[in-house]
């Protein structure tokens, strides 16, 4: 099943397909190492509920809702 | 002298290593044209000496950032002898992304492997060998923290800095090596250096790049119209960095042993982190470390034991010494006001001391130098304990990574005034002192972040500003018989609060207007702060400080000293003469200007002391109420009216000058508002030139004398004739729509 980032709920995992956006922010996304293949983990919510804490290649990343919409992954398949 | 550089990924411990490398001799500056630090020193122990230049931490050489600009720029014109490319150990994946970049130019490259011993206390394993072998350049295993092998690293710098070295891509084997290969081509023609570095941000189309080389570009759009890729189209940019960490990953397995194989178990950082950014308990838990900051730092009664009778209440330390109160007076005092004490007393001995020495000298000398010079000096001085205490604990906890944190728990309160979370530190800094608070900004990711702050940091009323409010209040409520001293103090920060709100809004929709920064950013584990790194940072800020003080804002003491006690036929007046002095005949000629604030021309006689008052409140926001009490015995003998004592907080000064003037409630808070919000002291804005961008310093200027006016006007007119609230509502409607109709025309043109 594909699912956006901006969708996921804390302690679900998936793996990148698509990161989309624009230029500025994909950049900076591939370069944090959201690329595709990789594996990211929502560990956690800011107590607004925005941004987010992610795991991503062994180590954690924040990110808000807007910049985590881009990013499409593949969920439950292991 | 050979030069090094060192690269990496931020909280790769690159300072510590610099530090460690250059020790006394490194030197910090600032890179041309923005406010990036930069940092270079020497490194003796080899034969030769070697200059190392700390680039500013990066993730990528992409062009998006100001740290990445700069590392590129520096790394590509100035070609550095060898690179020196430090790698967080315990995160190889995201920082040998870097390292694949760095790899791509003609420069030698020797890989820190940091933090190793780290990974080996976890039980896993790094071969670094192996990692030679798919980097192609020498990796070795240090320690910066505990300066393991540094020598090693060093020595093998410098080998490898003595032949050229050919760069080398992990693109090799990818699908694009044509287009790479025919680009690198025709740089190779062109002449250009590093060839196969161009080639590859061509190919991504990097911004950058394509607007230096427009020329090379059709190679990339042609090769693009008969390549098809079935992952990534033609998205070079993203096939270009999923190749970099494809590369990572496979040539990683056999370099890396883990032997904690389970990725989300909790580490002690995790622990810390789950209470620290609770969903409930985050947000109290930050403002209560905040509450605790400022009381270490500003209390004299540390957590109120002595109001409560714990401790003994009528107790003084060192009681009739010069040193009287230093650590107790009624209560405990805290670190921050030990130190003022210690500094306030020594410099009290020393203004004493020379001001006997040189009573000698003829009354101009010695009023320009000990009253005008050094009091003006030590006023400054005397800010020093409290800034850099504050300044050493907001630093202690950005160095732990909560200030990230921080960030994280409340950007999304913060974005609604276009600032991140990270904005909020150096604002509520503001309520102390604006100067560390200004000096905080460096940590804000975009420079229109950091405009935005440092102009609104005033707003946050500081320590200095108190004893204003304190005394205005004061003589409120003696002298008009209404409210209550707290209750209008309270109310005076709100307003300051709400004018950096709608200052930020207002920058938002027109000076500053601009896409959203991305708030994408790592959370870096929680770790123990290294004290000699802080006090270096520590003593580099002082420096700057003090350098400060004895150059503009000494100027500026003189030149107010100077005005305020000479006519002008240049004689020289006693303190309370002024009213003959320079300085009262400006402020006889600015008064009109200040009518619509309420401390304008509708005042009497002396109303030009509320105008001389603001600009003496210039050197140091207490001498505001200090004018006051200077006049207060020449007003009133003028007034032939007799006042008995003169408090100490300044309240029966106000109360002779609201006599003297007739000036109105609205009138005093107007000058409240006007003082609070105009430009700081000099200290503060001797800080805002340095750690403005270049060619912001003067509208920032404007701005304060802009925001003071309107703000001030607007609560006296309101407050004088409670219907003008109308014409300023109109008028702000108006302006809203007229600005929005700009921005809507800006928008259509940027668009066509």
């Amino acid at each position: 099943m594909q699912k956006k980032l901006s969708e996921f709920i804390i302690g679900e995992e998936g793996i990148v397909i698509k990161v989309e956006g624009e230029k500025h922010i994909r950049r900076r996304l591939f370069d944090m190492g959201i690329t595709p293949g990789a594996n990211i983990f929502l560990r956690k919510k800011a107590p607004m509920g925005d941004p987010i804490e992610i795991n991503v290649r062994n180590y954690e990343l924040t990110l808000r809702l807007v910049e985590a919409d881009n990013i499409t992954l593949e969920v439950g398949k292991k | 002298m050979k030069r090094f550089a060192l690269v990496g990924n931020p909280n790769s411990g690159k300072t510590t290593l610099f530090n460690t490398l250059t020790g006394s001799t490194a030197r910090v500056g600032n890179w041309p044209g923005v406010t990036v630090d930069k940092k270079d020193g020497v490194y003796k122990k080899l034969e030769e000496k070697i200059i190392v230049v700390d680039l500013p931490g990066i993730y990528s050489l992409s062009p998006y950032t100001s740290e990445e600009v700069i590392s590129r720029n520096y790394i590509l014109d100035e070609k550095p002898d060898c690179i020196i490319n430090i790698v967080d150990a315990t995160n190889l994946e995201r920082n040998l992304y870097l390292s694949t970049q760095l790899l791509e130019i003609d420069i030698p490259v020797v890989v820190a492997l940091n933090m190793i011993d780290v990974v080996n206390k976890y039980g896993d394993k790094i071969n670094a060998e192996v990692l030679n072998k798919i980097l192609k350049v020498p990796v070795i295993a240090i320690s910066a923290l505990k300066q393991e092998n540094i020598e090693v690293l060093m020595q093998e710098a410098l080998i490898v800095s003595r032949e050229p070295r050919k760069a080398f891509t992990v693109l090799e084997k990818s699908t694009i090596t044509h287009l790479i290969k025919d680009v690198a081509t025709a740089f190779k023609g062109l002449e250009v250096d590093n060839p196969l570095f161009h080639a590859i941000k061509l190919a991504e189309e990097d911004e950058l790049e394509v607007a230096n080389h427009p020329k090379l570009l059709p190679i990339v759009t042609e090769f693009k119209n008969t390549f098809e890729n079935e992952d990534f189209g033609t998205d070079f940019e993203a096939l270009v960095a999923d190749a970099r960490y494809k590369y990572i990953n496979k040539h990683l397995s056999p370099a890396l042993v883990r032997k904690n194989l389970l990725n989300h178990e909790l580490s002690t950082s995790d622990k810390i982190d789950k209470v620290l950014t609770h969903k409930w308990f985050g947000i109290p838990l930050f403002l209560l470390i905040l509450f605790l900051m400022f009381v270490l730092v500003f209390s004299e009664d540390l957590f109120l034991l002595g109001a409560f009778g714990i401790v003994d209440e009528n107790f003084v330390s060192f009681a009739g010494t010069p040193f009287e109160g230093l650590f107790y007076n009624g209560g405990i005092n805290s670190p921050g006001v030990i130190l003022f004490n210690f500094v306030d007393s020594l410099s009290t001995l020393l203004y004493n001391w020379l001001d006997v020495a040189l009573s000698g000298l003829p009354e101009v000398a010695h009023g320009l130098l000990i009253e005008g010079g050094l009091a003006g000096l030590l006023a400054v001085l005397s800010f020093i304990p409290q800034i850099l205490t504050l300044f050493f604990l907001f630093s202690f906890l950005e160095d732990t990574g909560y200030m990230a944190r921080v960030a994280f728990i409340l950007d999304r309160a913060f974005r609604k005034f276009g600032v991140s979370g990270r904005a909020i530190l150096p604002m509520v800094m503001g309520f102390g002192c604006s100067v560390p608070a200004t000096i905080n900004t460096r940590t804000l990711a975009t420079e229109n972040e950091k405009i935005k702050t440092i102009r609104v940091i005033p707003f946050f009323s500081c320590g200095a500003k108190l004893p204003i409010l304190t005394a205005i209040a004061g003589g409120l409520v003696a002298h008009f018989g209404i409210g209550n001293v707290d209750v209008i103090t309270f109310s005076m920060y709100l307003i300051g609060m709400l004018t950096a709100i709608v200052a930020i809004i207002a920058m938002n929709h027109t000076v500053m207007r601009g896409p959203v920064p991305p708030f994408i950013m790592e959370l870096p584990t929680y770790h123990i702060p290294q004290l000699k790194s802080l006090l270096v940072h520590l003593w580099e800020k002082l420096k700057h400080f003090v350098i400060k003080a004895f150059t503009i804002i000494l100027a500026s003491t003189f030149v107010i000293y100077f005005i305020s006690h000479f006519s002008w036929t240049f004689s020289f007046l006693a303190d309370a003469d002024m009213g003959d002095s320079i300085l009262a005949s400006i402020g006889k000629i600015l008064l009109p200007i200040f009518t619509p604030l309420g401390f304008g021309s509708q005042l009497s006689t002396w109303g030009w002391v509320f105008v001389v008052a603001a600009i003496t409140g210039l050197i140091a926001k207490e001498n505001v109420i200090a004018t006051f009490g200077t006049l207060a015995i020449t007003i009133a003998s003028a007034l032939s009216i007799t006042v008995g004592d003169l408090d100490e907080q300044g309240i029966t000064a106000v109360g002779l000058m609201i006599q003297a003037t007739n000036i109105t409630i609205p009138g005093l808070i107007g000058f409240i508002v006007f003082n609070m919000t105009t430009i700081p002291c000099f200290a503060a804005v001797a800080t805002a030139k340095a750690e403005l961008p270049k060619g912001k310093f003067l509208t920032t200027i404007l701005f304060w004398l802009g925001t003071s006016y309107i703000v001030s006007s607007l609560i006296y007119l309101v407050g004088t004739y409670w219907w003008t609230i109308f014409i300023f509502a109109g008028v702000t409607i108006g302006i809203i729509f007229l600005i929005r109709d700009i921005n809507i025309r800006k928008d259509r043109r940027k668009l066509a």
